[in-house]
């Protein structure tokens, strides 16, 4: 890109109500050349452009296999992403990406791989759920958990359940609050720890969701004895400029859109339990 | 086509000017959209369905309560419209005093005067949908509040502090320079920083910005020689009715009473 | 000519020749742009001769004041700073990166809006300007992406740089290693101010090329002496910073009860990051056309002041003063140092001077860290 702020015409190929608030865009760049030179590593995103808006980071869920389409999973909260929602089929956006750091997926190979989300926390890590579940002999053992706080919030529930079935694959879910017909676990998302069968000395942990939820989750962990170096975890801040330049993602000794938003915990670890970074 | 309905209730009528003073841009806006109620510009029909309705002034007499609660009932989005819609304005000064009292005072029958004791802002009534702060508002903040509702969008909130428009227009801060009190640390932006471009203090027509800290500006002031009641005065001026004003001025107030 | 004089070291400017300095730099296509007395305060603008520049004029500084005297000498840098000086010039306060157009059928076409600026020479730029103008550049340039806006305006500057023969009260760059002597390049040219002229040498080959054009004789060791005890005498400042690397320290008093003290004194009005020579923060907004057929994406000067700056997914995560400004001063004088190896402040002390309430970084940076400021 000869100017690297500016973003390029995209097209929503499809629009998927997921929830009452979550909905994905499935996108393609108008420019064929743009989209076959279009690559992104699972947990990297773009920024989306709404036409006379504003742009708004959001990472990229879909297969980084796919090379016709790209999907963006994004809930309706503020303007900008309350407006996105009223787009439909064939309305044109601006689309700049990808961003940032992704998961470090090879680094990954031959381990047990645990994936601990919250809320819609899932989505930057269902693309790694799709690229493991292509490659499923590179990895070991695969365990998804995943918390909401009321089970009405699960998204892609017909997904877990596909994921269930895949071999040597564990999908734990937990609700604080459920509703009838909640099959899995009520309570926090650490009441699923006691079920999850991993390596802790081969595993590699990725984690995503609200800070409370991952603290819980890397305390539990690292009482499992897994180190510190083997939990990942994907950051969020404002970001307006998504390479290091608007300043609004710093975070300690990082900007959470150039270094991150993956980061090795030990990474963070320094702010991780004060407010206000 | 959208419809847009511009009310006035209790006011000097300049916010409406935004309008009538934007040139080019009113006959591209009146293409746009249809004006259902406009007075200033003679188009009168107040009971009219409206997608967007401005709302022009404050609620201060009998009449404008019952008007009030008709015209959100005939609007989709209700957008409050300068000091006196969004913060009951300069004439909110009479609830910090005895309303009835100053009635008497200036006019020679005083009981043909049908207002209220307070002058309050429409969100006190009714649900607003978006304010729109300065006294007067300008073409700026109303047209692209408009713009961003006829895209789907919510117009953002600007409730930064003047202070960093100041910067931005380069212009040297006046209470640093000429120790000059400057109510912008405390002061929501929006007007382009008007008065301190030609000079002069700002005197907080805006309301305050988000997480003013009034407390620490007034002894500022006080270290520049205002006494407490110049202090309370520059919180009590246009805005008085906004929490964070009210308060400051009133403890500026007791300040000067107690001592 | 005395004994003193070297005659092969021809880098004296008189004074009634310093006009020949801004006809040269013109006529080589540059626009001039210098300091000048404007709002009490002394700002760069455009300048074409020489009876613009504030002849005289020193500046008083202290904690939230700033007033100008004429001194009655001739000198036309005797004062040490204003408001600004390079960084609006270079990261505009507001400025379109880019626009888009949309037509009947909805779809969308971006331009850029960068341009090919116009050459500028900056007159009278300090130290401690020069050392914030390298970290904007290794911000702005030398990371993974390059802002092309500011590196079209920075491929086009003339810098003239000029040592400080005073101080401030409020300079404390001697203590950050960035002033007042003009140390190592970043420079075209360099004058050191003598009541009499000017002593001036280049720093690079654009500078070479103007400096002989210019009308010069041979300096005398005396006027050598003369600045370097003048040099001597700035380097006496009232305000310091403990160490030039505060990371550690700052980092591990992120519980210090002064920030609760700084939260009830501190405006969070954002004035220190705005004058601040090294903040770069800024947001990105759009403009669109009322007729809806275009709009303009516009970034402006930010804070970490407001609270647009940690808002995320509807709420905001420095919600208070205290979080506020912890974040501006642990930001500017620690994590700084992992991103651009250096800290971010190079001690101008513009901070001091334009906080509205006078909050003096020095000095708590001193209660903070637990040293004293003015030692």
């Amino acid at each position: 890109m000869d100017n690297v702020g500016m973003p390029h015409e995209a097209e929503v190929v499809e629009k998927i109500i997921e929830s009452k608030s979550i909905f994905t865009l499935r996108l393609r760049f108008t420019d064929p050349q743009v989209q076959a030179s279009y690559r992104f590593l699972p947990g990297q995103f773009n920024m989306l452009y709404l036409y006379g808006a504003g742009e708004v980071p959001i990472s990229v869920v879909s297969d980084p296999l796919d090379e016709h389409i790209f999907d963006h999973a994004i809930r309706a909260v503020g303007r900008i992403t309350n407006a996105l929602s009223r787009l439909e089929q064939g309305d044109r956006l601006g689309v700049r990406g990808p961003y940032g750091r992704g998961w470090p997926l090879q680094e990954m190979e031959a381990n047990d791989l645990v994936l601990i989300t919250g809320g819609l926390g899932c989505a930057p890590l269902v693309s790694v759920i799709n690229y493991v579940m292509r490659r499923r002999e590179l990895f070991n053992r695969f365990v998804i958990m995943q918390g909401v706080k009321h089970s009405d919030d699960l998204i892609w529930r017909s997904r877990y359940q596909e994921w269930q079935q895949q071999p040597d694959t564990q999908v734990y879910l937990a609700a604080d609050q459920a509703g009838p017909g909640w099959p899995w676990t009520t309570g926090p998302i650490s009441a699923l720890f006691k079920q999850a069968e991993f390596d802790v000395a081969r595993s590699k942990a990725m984690l995503c969701g609200p800070e409370g939820m991952m603290f819980v989750a890397i305390d539990e962990l690292t009482r499992r004895g897994m180190p510190e170096s083997d939990i990942w975890l994907s950051m969020e801040r404002n970001m307006q400029c998504a390479v290091g330049h608007c300043g609004h993602c710093q975070y300690g000794p990082h900007f959470v859109c150039k270094q991150g938003p993956v980061f090795s915990y030990p990474e963070v670890r320094q702010l991780h339990w004060v407010a206000g970074f | 086509m959208v419809s847009v309905a511009i009310h006035k209730f209790s006011s000097c009528d300049g916010c409406q000017l935004a309008f009538l003073n934007a040139g080019q841009d009113l006959i591209t806006l009146s293409n746009m959209v249809e004006i259902v109620n406009f007075a200033e510009a003679g188009i009168v029909d107040t009971r009219a369905k409206a997608d967007i309705a401005f709302v022009e002034g404050s609620i201060s007499t009998p009449e404008d309560l019952e008007r009030i609660s008709d015209i959100r009932h005939n609007s989709n989005y209700l957008i409050t419209i300068g000091a006196c819609a969004t913060a009951g304005g300069l004439q909110a000064l009479r609830n910090l005093a005895n309303g009835k009292e100053w009635i008497a005072d200036i006019y020679a029958t005083a009981d043909t005067i049908s207002a209220l004791p307070t002058s309050t802002p429409i969100s006190d009534h009714v649900k607003v949908d978006l304010e729109l702060w300065g006294c007067p508002v300008s073409t700026r903040q109303v047209f692209t509040a408009i713009r961003s509702l006829l895209f789907d969008v919510l117009p953002r909130d600007e409730h930064d502090k003047l202070c960093l428009e100041c910067k931005r227009q380069g212009v040297s801060c006046v209470m640093v320079t000429q120790g000059i009190p400057c109510m912008g640390p405390v002061t929501r932006t929006g007007c382009g920083a008007l008065c301190p471009r030609h000079g002069r203090d700002c005197y907080a027509c805006y309301g305050p910005a988000e997480n003013p800290n009034t407390d620490a500006l007034g002894k500022r002031f006080a270290g520049l020689g205002l006494v407490s009641g110049q202090i309370a005065a520059r919180f009590h001026f246009i805005n008085s009715a906004s929490p964070d004003f009210r308060q400051a001025g009133l403890n500026w107030k007791d300040k000067g009473n107690d001592g | 000519m005395s004994q003193d004089t070297d005659q092969t070291r021809l880098d004296y400017l008189d004074r009634p020749q310093f006009q020949s300095l801004l006809d040269v730099l013109q006529d080589a296509g540059f626009r001039c742009v210098g300091p000048q007395v404007s709002d009490h305060a002394i700002v760069f603008e455009e300048i074409s001769y020489v009876g613009q520049l504030p002849t005289g004029m020193v500046d008083r500084q202290g904690p939230g004041r700033y007033t100008l005297k004429d001194t009655g000498t001739g000198r036309f840098f005797y004062w040490v700073s204003g408001p600004q000086a390079l960084k609006p010039h270079l990261f505009l306060p507001r400025e379109v990166l880019w626009q888009v157009d949309r037509d009947d059928d909805g779809k969308l076409h971006f331009s850029s809006a960068c341009g090919q600026p116009q050459g500028v020479a900056f007159i009278g730029v300090r130290s401690c300007d020069l050392a914030a103008l390298d970290l904007l550049d290794r911000h702005f340039l030398q990371g993974d992406y390059v802002d092309s806006a500011y590196q079209s305006r920075r491929q086009q500057i003339f810098i003239i740089a000029v040592n400080c023969a005073r101080s401030a009260e409020t300079c404390f760059c001697h203590s950050t290693g960035d002033g007042p002597q003009v140390r190592g390049g970043g420079y075209d040219l360099l004058l050191s101010e003598l009541d009499e002229g000017f002593i001036i040498t280049s720093g690079s080959s654009k500078g070479d090329e103007i400096l002989v054009r210019l009308p010069l004789r041979a300096s005398t060791n005396q006027q050598h002496e003369q600045v370097r005890q003048e040099l001597v005498s700035a380097e006496q400042q009232q305000r310091s910073l403990p160490s030039t690397d505060l990371n550690e320290k700052l980092m591990s008093q992120l519980e210090h009860p002064r920030w609760d003290d700084l939260q009830e004194r501190c405006l969070s009005c954002g004035n220190c990051t705005a004058v601040c020579p090294t903040c770069f923060c800024h947001s990105e907004i759009d403009h669109p056309g009322l007729n809806g057929m275009t709009s303009e994406h516009i970034r402006e000067w930010d804070s970490c002041f407001t609270s647009g700056h940690s808002y995320i997914h509807g709420h905001v995560l420095r919600d208070d003063t205290r979080k506020r400004y912890r974040q501006w001063l642990t930001h500017k004088l620690a994590t700084w140092h992992d991103q651009y190896q250096r800290s971010g402040c190079v001690g101008c002390g513009r901070c001091i001077t334009w906080c509205p309430v006078g909050i003096d970084l020095t000095e708590e940076v001193a209660v903070i860290c637990g040293g004293d400021a003015h030692g």
